[in-house]
């Protein structure tokens, strides 16, 4: 039974700056489901892209074995010859075309350079029924739900003769009825004699279909457990995924609060595309004067959502529930009128959401209070300047002046810009949506002690984090989300990892 | 030494902007010698300035469109429509000037209204919208004008087109004396103000271009005004049309820097999102930026119309290419976000320029548009080889290994492997770029 299908050894891979992977090994047996774990940002994903040739094998140092041969792929259609499949947690299917048509796109079935329209329906259908789907292979992509189409996605992987497919965070998108259904068809794919690798966070999943599961944790795999060896428990696993040593510093606080600034009541939000999935279902939340709170949850809880539902509607369709202010209820509805109220949310994603990058440090700092610095519709640029020196002073954004384009700053002393931006709106809640993404350890720290700094000054902030070190570092109180819902709400002091994770990856009924 | 490398540094790193600016005076310089002194002399500058009026006007509108994403192909077509419009309240009706002129700049608001409603409320992109604009105001002409020209003009309106400043000296002078007051007036400010700016950027600690850049440009610009100062004083005097021009440079370029309108089309222009997740009420300013080229739009046919003294039915037909394309020759990106009005004005004086030397050398249309069209495609090509934006090098100061800037290194976003699933704004449907 335990035949290895793939091995990897002493995979690093290094981006400017970082080390995404240090020393990997990854052993995967035919035949088994094979799922791999770790926080968000731990590595999974770049292994993945390693193992199916995005990377190109001269872009990485170690070495690949697949069926017993060394892989040097260049790119993915070389890990596809070797019936390597990958789907991406995006899918990379064309809405207007049929379901054969992406079934076969690039991979045409053809007679003297003309498509084979009938066989291609044909074989489209065979394949349909092979992953249990009842759709006609001629209806358009855009017309069938997100469930079905990773159905089609996984069909296309079985029209390239897949021997391992590679799932990443399959369900991610999924809702509990088509999440049961995925699961239901590794397993019955597995019986057919494919090889799976599943990429995941949510951990009854895993119970249910994994035969191993292989820990990533900081670019570095921790180990691997085996069902048949009885290591597969949802505490094993937790324990492997978040044992990190806990080095990094924090700044002292000793934290203040005071009376509750901001309430958020029973907050439901719909996907925008997918209205049977309810993205943050029934959430409410406090924040008082002084406080930090942090918001944890694993990819797809919906804690960026739930934010950025509360910050002028911008996410989600249809929203009911109500946010009060000082006790009162307030409408939130445009970004304007949150900003008005006194909330600021500044985005995890800076470079798409957050910042002008083909613009300067003081523009972009005064981009969401111009008011503050104009009479009658004209801009004061002294007094903008002057502004954005403070700021650059105190906030330590290293640039040569305010007159620098943001575009050319590092990641850490662009958050500095985007946190400058919202402090000078003047909030009373601010919003942190992943503050120390894509930031190095020095940097962190400095944000970390803006952070204690707001609180201190009596701001109500609110962290949303994937890492719970740092949640644990900062927070006076932590709410966990998982699929939408609310947890638990943990006192800093009964918190630890462990207690978290738990609560994440809690299902409600 | 380390003065020199200095300056050549800065110079690599604004590339385009000098580059545009040797540009025009290398082209001014060909076609001087090729038309055996004919371009400047002075009754051709008179005729430079006041043929290429409506169409610097027209590119002033369509630079804030093009910063903030959007294109607008319709505004030869509108411009073409308030002619006849003004023709038909002047010329049939019998109204009045000074009724008729702000009737048209309404009539051009509310066509910039229209338009600016589709694009920014319903969401369609603004190729779609002005092109049907395009047809739309083009039929509209037509049919404002039943298919033929209304002429003439009452003076007032004429004198937007053809007129001059009156002479104060009653004509006795070899130089008009109101336009040497005007233009050494005018460089004078335009000196003070740019040394005024360096003092202010000096005082807040903010990069200044080196010294001898900024005398070599500014003496540079100094001179250049005086020359034309000379050359129309010595001819009739100052255009009427160049004032009105002057005055519209000024208060679009304040209104591009300082103003919260204008900083919100950067921003829009910029990064979309980002602007929306700032509070920027992405939608209102992208109608108020259509009103705005209505109004533009307006005012240059009634110069055209007021220089033609008549409304022609195919009054205005391709303004829209020579107002595109004097932007983005001025430095517009096509991305959007990044543009000058000052920029637009001298892509504009390069199409004009060319326009006019090529006229007098004789060529024919078919080689001036091939010739345009290759003067677009390369300035453009430039922008994109010399992408000086976001993160890069410039390529060509790479060819001279010199750094523009210190390297810095961008932020470790390779590691994150949860790309996808972060939600998106609500999109305003105002983000089409051409």
């Amino acid at each position: 039974m335990n035949v290895p299908i793939l091995q990897m050894r002493g995979i690093t891979k290094t981006f400017p700056g970082v080390k995404a992977l240090q020393d990997v090994t990854l052993d995967v047996n035919r035949g088994e489901v094979h799922a791999i774990c770790g926080e968000n940002g731990a590595g999974k994903s770049t292994l993945m892209k390693v193992l199916s040739g995005v990377y190109a094998h001269n872009t990485f140092d170690g070495d690949i074995l697949f069926e017993n041969e060394p892989c040097n792929f260049s790119s993915i259609s070389d890990s596809e010859k070797r019936g390597i499949v990958i789907i991406h947690q995006e899918l990379a299917l064309s809405p207007y075309l049929s379901i054969a048509e992406n079934i076969y796109l690039g991979n045409e079935l053809s007679r003297n350079g003309w498509v084979d329209w009938r066989k291609t329906n044909l074989e489209a259908a065979k394949l349909l029924a092979r992953v249990g789907l009842s759709e006609n292979p001629v209806t358009p992509i855009q017309h069938i739900s997100v469930g079905k189409q990773q159905l089609v996605e996984i069909a296309k992987a079985l029209s390239k003769e897949v021997k391992l497919l590679i799932l990443d965070e399959p369900t991610a998108a999924l809702n509990d009825e088509d999440s049961d259904h995925l699961l239901d068809l590794i397993l019955h794919l597995k019986g057919q004699g494919v090889t799976s690798i599943i990429i995941s966070h949510k951990l009854n999943e895993i119970r249910k279909v994994a035969d191993a599961v292989t820990i990533i944790r900081d670019g570095k795999s921790i180990e691997t457990l085996r069902l048949d060896q009885g290591q597969i428990t949802q505490e094993r696993i937790i324990r492997g995924m978040v044992g990190r040593d806990l080095e990094s510093l924090y700044p002292d606080r000793t934290p203040v609060i005071g009376e509750e600034v901001l309430r958020i009541e029973d907050w439901t939000v719909q996907h925008p595309q997918d209205h049977s999935r309810l993205v943050v279902n029934n959430a409410s939340l406090n924040v008082c004067k002084g406080e930090v709170v942090g918001l944890a949850g694993l990819m797809g809880a919906g804690r960026t959502e739930l934010a950025m539902s509360v910050f002028g509607r911008t996410y989600g369709r249809t929203v009911s529930g109500k946010v009060y202010k000082y006790g009162e209820e307030i409408n939130t509805s445009t970004v304007s009128d949150a900003i008005k109220h006194g909330i600021a949310y500044a985005t995890e994603d800076r470079k798409h959401y957050g910042l002008n990058l083909i613009e300067d440090i003081k523009r972009n700092i005064s981009m969401a209070a111009l008011n503050k610095l104009a009479k009658g519709g004209w801009v004061d640029g002294n007094q903008e300047t002057t502004v954005a020196n403070q700021y650059r002073k105190s906030m330590n954004i290293k640039a040569p002046s305010v007159a620098a384009i943001t575009g050319k700053l590092s990641g850490g002393n662009q958050q500095k810009v985007v946190l400058s931006k919202w402090m000078f709106s003047d909030p009373d809640v601010l919003i942190l949506d992943e503050p120390t993404r894509g930031i190095d350890v020095g940097a962190k720290f400095e944000i970390y002690t803006i952070i204690a700094d707001l609180a201190a000054a009596g701001k109500a902030v609110i962290v949303i984090s994937s890492e719970l070190p740092e949640l644990l570092g900062i927070c006076d109180r932590i709410y966990t989300l998982s699929a939408g819902h609310i947890t638990g709400e943990v006192p800093i002091a009964d918190a630890t990892q462990e207690s978290l994770m738990h609560f994440m990856t809690q299902e409600k009924e | 030494m380390s003065a020199l490398r200095e300056s050549l540094g800065f110079l690599t790193s604004r590339l385009r902007q000098v580059g545009i600016f040797v540009a025009l005076i290398l082209i001014v310089i060909l076609f001087q010698v090729l038309t055996d002194g004919i371009l400047l002399q002075p009754q051709n500058v008179t005729n430079l300035v006041v043929q290429n009026s409506y169409i610097l006007i027209l590119a002033i509108g369509m630079v804030m469109v093009i910063i903030a994403g959007h294109i607008d192909l319709s505004v030869g077509s509108v411009a073409g429509f308030i002619g006849a419009v003004a023709g038909v309240m002047m010329v049939h009706w019998g109204w009045a000037w000074w009724i008729a002129i702000p009737a048209c700049l309404l009539v051009g608001a509310l066509v910039g209204a229209w338009q600016g409603y589709w694009i920014a409320y319903v969401g369609i992109p603004a190729f779609i919208v002005t092109l049907a604009g395009m047809l739309i105001f083009r039929g509209l002409t037509l049919i404002t004008l039943k298919n033929q020209q209304i002429t003439p003009f009452p003076d007032e309106l004429r004198a937007l087109g053809g007129g001059f400043l009156p002479d104060i000296t009653g004509g006795t002078s070899v130089l008009e004396w109101l336009t040497v007051i005007l233009g050494v007036g005018g460089t004078a400010a335009i000196l003070f103000q740019a040394i005024k700016e360096r003092r202010v950027r000096r005082r807040f600690n903010l990069e200044n271009e080196p010294m001898a850049w900024f005398a070599v440009k500014n003496g540079f610009i100094a001179v250049l005004m005086l020359i034309i100062t000379l050359l129309l004083a010595s001819y009739r005097g100052t255009p009427v049309v160049l004032i009105v021009l002057a005055v519209l440079v000024i208060v679009y370029s304040a209104l591009m820097n300082n103003s919260i309108f204008g900083r919100h089309i950067y921003a829009i222009g910029g990064n979309l999102h980002a602007a929306e997740l700032s509070g920027i009420k992405t939608k209102r300013v992208t109608f108020r930026l259509f009103v705005n080229m209505g109004i533009l739009g307006a005012l240059a046919g009634l110069v055209f119309a007021a220089r033609l003294n008549s409304a022609q039915p195919a009054g205005g037909t391709g303004f829209e290419l020579d107002a595109i394309a004097a932007a983005f020759i001025g430095g517009a990106a096509v991305q959007g976000g990044i543009g000058t009005v000052a920029g637009a004005m001298i892509g504009g004086l390069i199409m004009g320029v060319l326009n006019n030397g090529m006229s007098i050398l004789g060529l024919g249309t078919d080689y001036q548009q091939l010739i345009k069209g290759l003067v677009l495609l390369l300035a453009v090509a430039f922008d994109i080889f010399n992408k000086n934006r976001v993160g890069g090098t410039s390529k060509i100061a790479k060819a001279f290994s010199i750094r523009t800037k210190p390297p810095v290194t961008g932020g470790p976003t390779a590691v994150k492997d949860n790309a996808s699933g972060q939600p998106a704004p609500v999109s305003s449907g105002t983000s089409a770029k051409p």
